[in-house]
């Protein structure tokens, strides 16, 4: 029972969710804190920021975290299942009528548009993490030699991934953090 | 078969993607250009309806590339795997909550992962901006450019950035408006 409530509360903030990010956490807050009572404003916080720096969707990451509390490993797979639930039959649909009318020149008009669109919200989100992410010249030369590098060689993304995660403990070992 | 090979691949973005749903394009532009499943114009295309559409953005592009690889299951198979690795890195995170947050050596990892990931998008926003604002097959200098893509990009980077009602408002209105304008304009 408890199971099926975190599926259909999860599956109700996955609906809730447009873009994802922070327009997230009033939705949250509403859901699992003021109505469900599963965990307080801090703790959905501290949810919410560990689901931020650890691999995943930040919304797929914290309603893991969230079931777990409230009914341990199945709950986390349940409240998780929930959050995407919606997605798989929205976009399946979309997809779907979008195949059948994507010949038609309105819609290649407007995804040629779209598209620009799409570059502007990119370079949004870019600039959005970049504050919290290059705080000092490491971590800028970090960012440089990665963006070059990505763009010259068609290396798979886990590669540098592995590279900064290493690079990091040694950066932070000789102490050039912060500078 | 196909449904194997699209779980792992999104099992791998699921695993390296740190950063939240943007953090995947740059796994998906790869795995475009490795396996042929999508190309560049339609992975932007997804992107957009992803962010249109309820629902996480990152789950959004799984769901849509493995729907336009294998049909409805490739959908699930896609979404399954991503979130796989996110399911068992956070039961076992769950349980340690704490001490992984005060760890100074996940602190350090992630040091390093946090500029990484904003260069991988970075880098994958650059090869979308040169499908959309460059003609491709043209070496000489005017033509080259997209006039109409360029000055809609102007438009819409002031209202999202310096116009100060605008820049609260949902990404979806400016997707619809930039719909709007491809079709009026005939872009």
């Amino acid at each position: 029972m408890k199971l099926l409530t975190l599926f259909l509360s999860f599956a109700k903030v996955g609906v809730m969710t447009f873009g994802g990010g922070y327009a997230m956490i009033p939705i949250l807050e509403r859901e699992i804190v003021e109505k469900q009572g599963w965990a307080s404003s801090e703790e959905l916080m501290d949810y919410y920021a560990v689901g931020q720096c650890t691999p995943g969707v930040i919304a797929v990451n914290t309603a893991t975290f969230i079931g777990y509390r409230v009914a341990g490993n199945a709950g986390g797979v349940a409240a998780t299942l929930g959050v995407v639930f919606p997605s798989l039959v929205i976009i399946t649909l979309i997809a779907g009528i979008l195949t059948n009318f994507a010949d038609l020149p309105a819609v290649k008009s407007a995804f040629a548009a779209i598209r620009v669109c799409v570059c502007v919200l990119i370079f949004n989100a870019v600039l959005k993490l970049w504050k919290g992410a290059v705080k000092d010249k490491a971590a800028l030369i970090l960012f440089l030699l990665v963006f070059v590098l990505s763009l010259l060689f068609s290396v798979s993304p886990v590669v540098f991934v592995l590279l900064c995660g290493a690079a990091g403990i040694v950066l932070t070992r000789m102490g050039v953090r912060g500078k | 078969m196909i449904l194997l090979r699209l779980f792992w691949e999104f099992f791998k973005t699921g695993l390296f993607a740190v950063g939240g749903g943007m953090a995947t394009l740059p796994f998906l532009y790869d795995m475009g250009a490795k396996t042929g499943w999508f190309t560049e114009a339609k992975l932007a295309d997804m992107v957009a309806v992803s962010e249109s559409t309820p629902g996480p953005i990152g789950v959004n592009m799984a769901t849509y590339v493995g729907f336009e690889t294998a049909g409805v299951p490739g959908a699930a198979v896609a979404t399954l795997g991503l979130i796989c690795p996110s399911i068992v890195i956070i039961l076992l995170i769950a349980r340690v909550l704490k001490q992984f947050r005060n760890n100074p050596t996940v602190d350090a990892v992630f040091y390093g992962l946090r500029p990484c990931s904003i260069a991988l998008i970075a880098a994958a926003g650059l090869l979308v901006a040169k499908i959309t604002f460059l003609n491709p097959g043209v070496r000489t200098f005017p033509e080259l450019l997209r006039w109409k893509e360029l000055l809609l990009g102007v438009v819409l980077l002031v209202l999202t950035r310096a116009v100060s009602p605008l820049k609260k408002l949902h990404p979806i209105v400016f997707i619809a408006l930039s719909a709007l304008t491809g079709i009026v304009l005939h872009f």
